[in-house]
């Protein structure tokens, strides 16, 4: 018998900001080669449970681990590709979208050291797999919202990472971008990749996803197959796209999802 | 007019230039991660708090050098620690530390045998009397800083532009972060004799400013911004010899001065090109997002 050392596991885990504890209790495993969506609405502790996982807050109790290893002690960053919840991909000085891309390989590099035939061979294959190839040269900020977000995940995956953690990647994106993005973790997947998704909505994601897991108040409710949209969700002609009505997705995965 | 021979045939000239041409292009370098972090005013404070180093040096007869830069180091790493802890009272926090360093700093030179005239020169620059042991510590603290700014650009550029993302790559956010506060406060002490710890912050930010009217990527803004310093700085001290006019003000005007004049030319090139049919304008908005 093989054992599978899970990418992601969590069990019990207890996190929060200040005094106010956001996860009560979550017990969570992904394996090599799933692709796991996080839902639940606004304040359930989506963002939380994704920065608990990867190590980023400590845990009050309970236990975190990436690929076996302890998360507060896991060394070997360049396995993860996160793309984190962002408006944007400018900052206050012009940079271009190499530039931003390129970011994605330090988890690879020494100090000091200049980019490497490899390096630059990555951010080229990171930009074809977002479709951004011919903008590599241009500054971020002349791009679509949607466009900035495929920067985003162009940088996650530079460093050819083993996991990747999206927190709400389609949120204000435009369809293109969207049906773009799918393409782009169709590939990842399909190469063998784990992926720990958090969103709102699946939309045009929904067939490449395994398995979800819905949060409520930073409790597991849901853990299985992706519940099915009620209401004018379940409409054929419901595009799955209105990034600014958090309610309404809280609505949905509510009212979709009964344990 | 007089020309730059005869202003840089005296040694003291010499040396204003090659503390001026230090200063000009260090200070941008660093500068850029500063503007990145929107942190523009940040080596202004410094500057303030340098200003208790040097009042200690003048009180003590020590090397106000070094006393300044340990005063800066030391209020760099307290600002660095105020932003960590994201607290809401750190504005106010930041000024009480500011106005304290400049406080202190006119309080014991007041009791200092120099008395408060030796201050001028720190606040406003005094490259005239640099002298070579002053250089040699302004080259060897630039070229650090320098080293620091450019040799690191990728994973500095990276915390600078997303702090949580660098974490989660595993970057030594923390130690990046000190790093460039420190490099902060050294910038401030290499600048202090060429501009003066009033006008440190100026010689930090507006060549960024104004390098980013022209540039698309952030390397093209940090070296352009290290160009307009060395330029500002050269031409400020020939300038200030050849027309006897204050060394420091004259260069921070000058820098100021070819801001705006790329500010309003930059304008009106993107004016002209609206006005001209069918091109799309550098910094209009994407074509609309069908939602």
């Amino acid at each position: 018998m093989r054992v599978t050392v899970p990418v992601v596991h969590l069990s019990e885990a207890v996190a929060g900001y200040g005094d106010r504890p956001v996860l009560h209790g979550i017990s969570l495993t992904v394996v090599p080669g799933e692709v796991v969506a996080i839902l639940g609405d606004n304040g359930s502790g989506k963002s939380t449970l994704v920065s608990a996982a990867l190590g980023l807050i400590p845990l009050r109790s309970g236990r975190a681990a990436l690929f076996g290893v302890p998360a507060a002690r896991f060394r070997q960053r360049h396995r993860i590709g996160f793309v984190p919840q962002r408006v944007g991909a400018a900052g206050g000085v012009p940079a271009t979208v190499g530039e931003v891309v390129a970011a994605g390989r330090l988890a690879r590099r020494r100090p000091f050291r200049p980019a490497r035939q490899d390096d630059r061979r990555a951010v080229a294959a990171a930009l074809a797999a977002v479709g951004l190839t011919d903008r590599e040269r241009d500054p971020v900020a002349t791009l679509s919202g949607g466009q900035q977000q495929r920067v985003l995940i162009a940088r996650a995956l530079a460093g050819e990472p083993d996991l990747l953690v999206l927190d709400e990647p389609t949120s204000g994106v435009d369809a293109a971008s969207q049906a773009a993005f799918a393409t782009t973790l169709r590939g990842y997947v399909a190469r063998g990749g784990t992926v720990v998704l958090v969103a709102h909505e699946l939309g045009p994601l929904e067939p490449l996803v395994d398995r979800a897991v819905v949060l409520h108040a930073g409790r597991v409710r849901h853990d299985g197959a992706v519940p099915r949209p009620v209401g004018h969700h379940a409409d054929p002609g419901h595009d799955h796209v209105h990034p600014h009505a958090p309610l309404r997705a809280g609505r949905l995965w509510n009212g979709g999802v009964q344990p | 007019m007089t020309s730059p021979t005869e202003v840089f045939a005296y040694q003291f000239m010499q040396y204003a230039l090659l503390a001026a041409l230090i200063t000009g292009v260090a200070a941008p370098a660093l500068g850029t991660y500063l503007v990145q972090r929107r942190l523009a005013l940040i080596g202004d404070g410094l500057g303030h708090v340098a200003l208790t180093g040097v009042g200690a040096a003048l009180l003590t007869a020590g090397s106000p050098v070094l006393f300044a830069m340990v005063a800066a180091a030391a209020g760099a790493v307290l600002v660095e620690l105020v932003r960590q802890r994201g607290r809401t009272s750190g504005d106010v926090a930041l000024a009480v530390m500011f106005y304290g360093g400049i406080a202190g700093g006119v309080f014991l030179t007041a009791r200092s045998p120099e008395s408060t005239t030796g201050l001028t020169g720190f606040l406003f620059g005094s490259p005239l009397t640099v002298s070579a042991g002053d250089l040699a510590v302004m080259a060897a603290l630039g070229a650090a800083v320098v080293a620091v700014a450019v040799g690191l650009r990728p994973w500095l550029f990276a915390v600078g532009h997303d702090e949580e993302f660098a974490r989660a790559a595993g970057l030594p956010v923390r130690a990046l972060n000190l790093l460039t506060a420190v490099a902060t406060a050294v910038t401030v002490t290499v600048a202090m004799r060429a501009v003066g710890l009033l006008l440190v912050s100026a010689l930090m930010v507006v060549p960024v400013a104004t390098a980013q009217l022209l540039t698309r990527s952030f390397r093209a803004t940090q070296h352009l911004a290290m160009a307009i310093g060395v330029v500002a700085a050269g031409t400020g001290i020939w300038v200030s010899g050849a027309f006897d006019t204050a060394p420091g003000a004259t260069i921070v005007l000058l820098a100021i001065a070819a801001f705006a004049a790329t500010a309003v030319g930059t304008a009106a090139r993107r004016r002209a090109r609206d006005r001209s049919p069918g091109a799309r304008p550098v910094g209009s908005p994407p074509a609309a997002v069908s939602r």
